[in-house]
């Protein structure tokens, strides 16, 4: 099958994005992914949903990101025994995504790993929750049980676990690292410690109100996640935001992407012994929280995104206020850049370390922030700018060593990018009401909101019920791509780096976890 | 070189005075010193997400920012249960976090307390119980005091923790 189907057999889906449908069987399943694979496709979410009392089928559905469009390929299959073909030949971040969709569903993708993701044994192993019999309420007594972590033997090999409780303030996870003497061989991560069935609670929520939970998948990514949800919600009921609601929300969230980059910066000197660095970074982090809960009642900027437009306005003072900021901002991340880059020692940890070649980032289907450390050029706002990015023109910012160095160059740039971003969103905010009420939208509808946040594609995938519920909706954080590539940007690395290496990348634990 | 202790000198001390437990008391370090007696200038805090969406973290994260200074009031994040009094617990607690919470809660010294934070870990937030959650932090391990807000403040969890170490600890 050649990718000829991207123009014969797809449909238009509601989308903030250029996005379209592929219904698939299942020899079109495995040949879509192929020819996407081909043309230059990242996989960007996969998921199932159970159908079964519209028309007896489960479905599995995968979409997939190209630098001009979003292409969703469906999968309708019997209940009874429901198999689909695996899609890890083509894109090896599809096997957790499909261990994740069997405990969930009960979906096997044929061949590959089948132990369980998510289910820890919290629910037994006969039980799908996300089927529709189950309901919300039910609950099961844990039953917990050994993970089977795949072991290196040797001589001399050794095993360090971490986790999932980790010495900090850290989210839960667990690590197996195989080691010899300080280096490492290998290793597994474990995930799904989070997992607080955000998706089962979702259906029981109307559809005004699924972006306040939509905002806590992944708290440093609420308003990305947020506005993921409000553009689905948006794009089935035909509601365009006023320009200034735009605006708004294009300054939240890259205010978000300051915020994290920010406290990622100063992490990293910090793990690499330059306590100053944390200091200096940690206090200008601070300040723009304290910006965010002065112009916008909230430090995070929770719940600012609503469904139709924004929460809150910007009053004359705060412009100027953020402005200042601004300012202030660019003089700071300048100096503090060229300290960095001056200091020998913080240099010497950072370069080198934890590399991810661009043809592994490519092949392993990284995302985001990481991917463009590791020479992938996509950014959503560049490659499909819309309002009021397309009036912006942001400029991407991509390294090729795909090492620590390389994580925090980018991050240096697309700091004082988005500094520059927010200077032009507040000298040019348009005027125009802050939000428009949402009619009701039409029931048995999908739509995508895809919006690239500080860590990369968020996407969020929304199935309309009747009279304003959800049916169905899918939160989709991009730590799900990058997580696998820190068991590669580890190896042959000495096990004290593992913590650098790791907040290099700092990938969110809940967001994957759901 | 230069350059980093110029911008130390021009950063200068960003540092902030503690905050009252509430408006009607006054006198910061008073506090600091009942906090001092008690602890002998050293409450160790052991961290667990017991299932937060990490907004809490954030804002657990910023207590140790310069402005807030956490370990100049003698208040610090410890590598161990073992080494803590105090369990600062967020999130409603993820099923898959239950045991790894209970064995946290178990490891610790008498005498221990418990502070929840955030709206989910005082009563379950917006994710409520449901197959993957046992909703609020009490109901998986005792807990002493919650701090509510989604996700509170810096403030508010500073607030918390001298309210724990004024009326439950002494």
């Amino acid at each position: 099958m050649s990718s000829d189907f991207l123009d014969r057999d797809c449909v238009p889906l509601p989308s903030n994005v250029a996005a379209y449908c592929f219904v698939a069987d299942a020899h079109h399943w495995a040949s879509a992914a192929v020819a996407l694979g081909k043309a230059g496709a990242s996989l960007l979410a996969l998921w199932g949903s159970d159908d079964r009392d519209h028309d007896r089928c489960l479905r599995v559905r995968a979409t997939y990101l190209l630098p001009d469009r979003v292409v969703l390929v469906e999968h309708a299959m019997p209940a009874e025994g429901a198999v689909y073909p695996s899609l890890t030949p083509c894109f090896p971040v599809a096997e957790r995504l499909q261990r994740a969709v069997y405990d969930l569903l009960g979906i096997r993708a044929e061949g590959g790993d089948t132990r369980p993701w998510l289910r820890h044994g919290g629910w037994p192993p006969n039980v799908f929750p996300l089927r529709r019999d189950v309901s919300a309420a039910q609950t099961y007594p844990l039953v917990s049980a050994p993970y089977p972590f795949v072991s290196v033997v040797g001589d001399g090999v050794h095993e360090v676990a971490v986790g999932p409780v980790h010495a900090g303030v850290i989210e839960p996870g667990r690590f197996h690292v195989s080691v010899v003497g300080e280096k490492v061989l290998r290793l597994e991560e474990r995930l799904g410690y989070t997992h607080k069935g955000v998706a089962k609670r979702f259906e029981g929520l109307a559809q005004h109100d699924g972006h306040r939970l939509a905002a806590r998948v992944s708290g440093d990514s609420t308003v990305a996640f947020g506005w993921a949800y409000c553009a689905a919600l948006e794009s089935l009921t035909d509601t365009i935001p006023s320009a200034r609601a735009a605006a708004l929300r294009a300054l939240a969230l890259e205010r978000e992407r300051i915020a994290n980059h920010l406290g990622d910066l100063g992490a990293l000197g910090n793990d690499a012994g330059f306590a100053f660095g944390l200091t200096q970074f940690s206090g200008l982090k601070e300040q723009l929280l304290r910006h965010n809960a002065e112009v916008f009642g909230q430090r995070y900027l929770f719940d600012l995104v609503v469904p139709g437009g924004v929460a809150r306005d910007l009053s004359i003072q705060a412009i100027a206020t953020l402005l200042g900021e601004i300012t202030e901002f660019e003089r700071a991340v300048h100096e503090l850049r060229a300290i960095y880059a001056n200091h020998e020692g913080l240099q010497d940890r950072f370069l080198g370390a934890g590399r991810l070649t661009p043809d592994q980032a490519r092949r392993l289907g990284a995302v985001g922030l990481a991917a463009r450390a590791s020479g992938i050029a996509r950014d959503l706002r560049v490659d499909q700018p819309r309002e009021p990015y397309d009036r912006l023109e942001p400029v991407l910012a991509v390294r090729l060593e795909g090492d620590v160095a390389a994580r925090v160059q980018v991050r240096f740039d697309e700091t004082l990018e988005s500094l520059r971003l927010c200077k032009l969103l507040l000298e040019t905010l348009p005027l125009g009401v802050l939000s428009i009420e949402l009619p009701a939208a039409p029931a048995g509808r999908l739509a995508l909101g895809v919006v690239e946040g500080w860590r990369g594609p968020v996407m969020v995938a929304l199935e309309t019920g009747p009279q304003g519920s959800i049916r169905r909706c899918h939160p989709h954080d991009p730590s799900w791509q990058n997580w696998p590539l820190i068991e590669v940007a580890i190896l042959g690395n000495i096990v004290p780096d593992f913590p650098l290496i790791n907040k290099s990348f700092n990938l969110s634990y809940s967001g994957h976890d759901g | 070189m230069i350059h980093i202790l110029s911008r130390i000198r021009r950063t200068g001390c960003l540092s902030e005075p503690l905050p009252t437990p509430d408006p009607s008391e006054s006198e910061p370090t008073a506090i600091q010193h009942q906090l001092h007696a008690v602890f002998g200038r050293a409450l160790c805090i052991r961290h667990v997400d017991a299932g937060s969406c990490n907004g809490c973290e954030l804002e657990i994260h910023a207590l140790s920012n310069p402005y807030y200074n956490l370990e100049g009031a003698g208040i610090r994040f410890v590598a161990s249960p073992r080494h803590a009094d105090l369990l600062l617990v967020t999130g409603p607690v993820s099923v898959n976090m239950e045991e790894a919470l209970k064995r946290t809660y178990e490891a610790m010294p008498e005498p221990k307390w418990v502070l929840a934070v955030g709206d989910c870990g005082a009563c379950g937030g917006i994710y409520g119980a449901n197959y993957a959650t046992r909703g609020p932090i009490s109901e998986v391990i005792p807990v002493h005091a919650v701090v509510n807000g989604c996700p509170p403040s810096p403030l508010a969890i500073l607030r918390g923790l001298l309210h724990v170490t004024r009326h439950l600890a002494l």
